[in-house]
């Protein structure tokens, strides 16, 4: 399965004011990868993500234009029926703090059963072993106990475990995780990685994995593509990435990486701050806060264009060795 | 285990509620200036006569004997005897018990009937005809005094369509009319709190995991919303039920019916003060004792609070 969002552009329009949070976002996750969406806080992860699930509320979303297709359904076009079937059963989504995303007065085995009982039409009993399997899955194995457990009964990592559990209850073809790890700590963070990593493996889904942390996309990613205010700027390989960053502003953030051996030096961190979706400046959104801006890019959007194969940026200086 | 412990406790907490107010009954009515004994006398007794009163309320020993005294009979449930009917005022309570229960108890259950579908329903399709039909039914009920409201339903269907008696309280008819004047203000404050709980529950995040769930906007709201909604509303509906255990006394005397309230007024009116006293604590216990039973379904709703 494969997921491909065109030029998708969404407001949140409130009286006579616009706040244009998606102005054209590209974006192919392939069958099986794990692609990660990566960008500082308000740059419309969240809203990008929500989007594909058809969870955005209109009023007051409005979509002003494009499309999103898994394989060849075009979700966007679909009834809110035939959307609600989609969604649980061939994408699903974890989300970021599993202490709010759970019903504090259901049982985590009320909640990993109902939607094998309403997709998949399994009888309660059959539904309750696919349970434990899935809990085994997830590495919450001696489940019987588990099932019988309120959200309030585990610890942080059970429940981000217990969220997953859910999202891949009927096998998804695609899974949506946005920032699932950014309330954990460092280790728990590292197991909830591996988690994934293993589920692409063995279901093998397509990941559209989302942070704010390059550090944390670093070893799952096959692909990232980083957001700036509404808009990819940059889209490549992880490891050309890493490599050969080309945006100012994905360089910028590959510097605010604290890096283990100069530990104690100080961060670098990019001046200013991600533009309001309702005052996003012409041009570049970024010439603000970016080191290498000229009159250029004060005026004329940069186009997203290919650098090398499967390598791409929108920025009128890549390419031309002025980005150093 | 978790659960009996939790019980346990509130049991011992309801133990303690009761033994405290009860000591504070016992001594506000010391305090207050004047001795019932002339009062209950008059003003032309003699010293001989206010002396046999005194002994009869036992107020002619030291306070630290009479509350002993006091709280040795509490133990038994025994409240003393009724100065004007000379019957233990335990007895009386138990007369008039049964048909304020059941007043009570119907008057929660139309309030119920109406609020809480009333309520979600607004909550679930805000802004629509049922939220603006539950909003003008919470400002009626709200303004409209209950007595009034009696009155009027007497006029209509005991007196112009005589579908109920007019006097008597033997029968669940008789008490219909009465449950609805009371029920129909409680109900106007479980639909304002049922729909502010449930529209504050929608809009939580476990709602939006349900929705990617692809769950059914009906699983969404009954499933989901409903039963973290009814928590609040559980405990403002017991507590309102302790309310009208203590008697109705005003819609009682419209519709003159015989309980705990209109014995408690009449006490009021007598200076029957160990009917009085007993009154007060009786209704102290029937409330305490609502609270309790409230906690252990609120505990069984919210698993939550079992452990904390
Ligand atoms: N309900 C809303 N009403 C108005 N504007 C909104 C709303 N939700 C999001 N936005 C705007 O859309 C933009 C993108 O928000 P989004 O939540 O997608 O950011 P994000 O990248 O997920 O950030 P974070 O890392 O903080 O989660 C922001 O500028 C925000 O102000
Ligand atoms: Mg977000």
């Amino acid at each position: 399965m494969e997921l491909t969002i065109k030029d998708l552009d969404v407001s949140f329009i409130q009286g006579d004011r616009e706040a244009h949070a998606l102005r054209g976002i590209n974006l192919t996750v392939g069958k099986g990868e794990i692609h990660s969406l990566v960008g500082e806080s308000g740059s419309g992860k969240t809203v990008t993500s929500t989007c594909i699930m058809g969870l955005l509320p209109s009023p007051p979303v409005r979509i002003n234009k494009g499309e999103i297709f898994l394989d060849d359904i075009n979700l966007l076009s679909l009834s809110e029926e035939d959307q609600r079937k989609i969604r649980g059963m061939k994408i699903a989504m974890v989300f970021q703090e599993p202490a709010k995303y759970l019903n504090p007065t259901l049982k985590i085995g009320v909640q990993i059963t109902e939607s094998l009982i309403l997709h998949l039409g399994m009888s309660k009993t059959a539904a309750e072993e696919k349970a434990l399997d899935i809990l085994t899955t997830v590495g919450l194995g001696g489940g019987k106990r588990i099932l019988h457990s309120y959200p309030h009964e585990l610890s942080g990592g059970m429940k981000q475990r217990a969220m997953i559990a859910i999202a891949i209850s009927c096998n998804p073809l695609f899974l949506i995780a946005d920032e699932p790890t950014t309330a954990l700590d460092v280790t728990l963070q590292e197991q909830i990685l591996e988690l994934i990593m293993d589920l692409r493996n063995k279901l093998s889904m397509g990941t559209l994995f989302i942070s704010h942390d390059l550090r944390v996309v670093h070893d799952i990613s096959d692909r990232i593509s980083v957001i700036y205010a509404g808009k990819i700027v940059e889209n490549s390989s992880k490891t050309e990435l890493f490599a050969h960053p080309m945006h100012p502003y994905s360089r910028l953030l590959l510097k605010s990486i604290p890096d283990a051996e100069k530990r104690g030096t100080r961060l670098v961190t990019i001046p200013g701050k991600v533009p309001d979706a309702e005052n996003i400046p012409p041009g570049c959104a970024f010439h603000p806060r970016c080191p290498f801006a000229e009159d250029i890019c004060k005026i004329e959007e940069p186009e997203m264009k290919e650098y090398q194969e499967g390598h791409s940026a929108a920025c009128h200086f890549c390419g031309t060795g002025k980005i150093q | 285990m978790k659960l009996f412990l939790f019980i346990l406790k509130r049991f011992f907490r309801l133990v303690l509620t009761i033994l405290i107010i009860s000591t504070i009954i016992f001594f506000v009515i010391r305090v207050i200036p004047g001795d019932p004994a002339l009062v209950v006398a008059g003003i032309d007794a003699s010293n001989a006569e206010i002396q046999a009163i005194r002994v009869k309320l036992g107020t002619d020993v030291p306070v630290a004997v009479q509350y002993v005294r006091w709280m040795k009979k509490l133990v038994r449930f025994d409240f003393g005897t009724s100065l004007i009917s000379n019957q233990p005022v335990m007895t009386l309570i138990k007369q008039r018990f049964p048909l304020t229960f059941s007043l009570a108890l119907l008057g929660i259950f139309l309030g119920i009937l109406i609020a809480i579908p009333l309520g979600v329903l607004s909550a679930v399709h805000r802004w629509s005809l049922w939220d603006y039909f539950g909003m003008v039914y919470s400002q009626l009920g709200m303004a409209i005094p209950s007595f009034w409201l009696g009155i009027i339903l007497l006029l209509l269907f005991s007196v112009k369509f005589p579908i109920f008696p007019l006097f008597g309280s033997g029968s669940i008819k008789n008490l219909f009319l009465p449950a609805i004047a009371l029920g129909f203000a409680r109900a106007a404050v479980i639909l304002r709190l049922t729909r502010a709980s449930m529209v504050d529950e929608l809009s939580k995040e476990y709602i939006i995991t349900a929705r990617a769930k692809g769950l059914t906007e009906k699983m969404i709201h009954y499933k989901h919303a409903l039963k973290n909604a009814l928590i609040p509303v559980v405990t403002v509906t017991g507590i309102q039920f302790g309310y009208m255990l203590g008697g109705a006394i005003i819609i009682e005397q419209v519709f003159s019916l015989p309980g705990l309230g209109r014995l408690f007024l009449f006490a009021i009116y007598q200076r029957d003060f160990p009917l009085i006293q007993g009154g007060v604590v009786f209704i102290a216990v029937i409330f305490s004792f609502t609270n309790f039973l409230v906690d252990m379904f609120y505990s069984f709703l919210n698993p939550k609070i079992r452990i904390s």
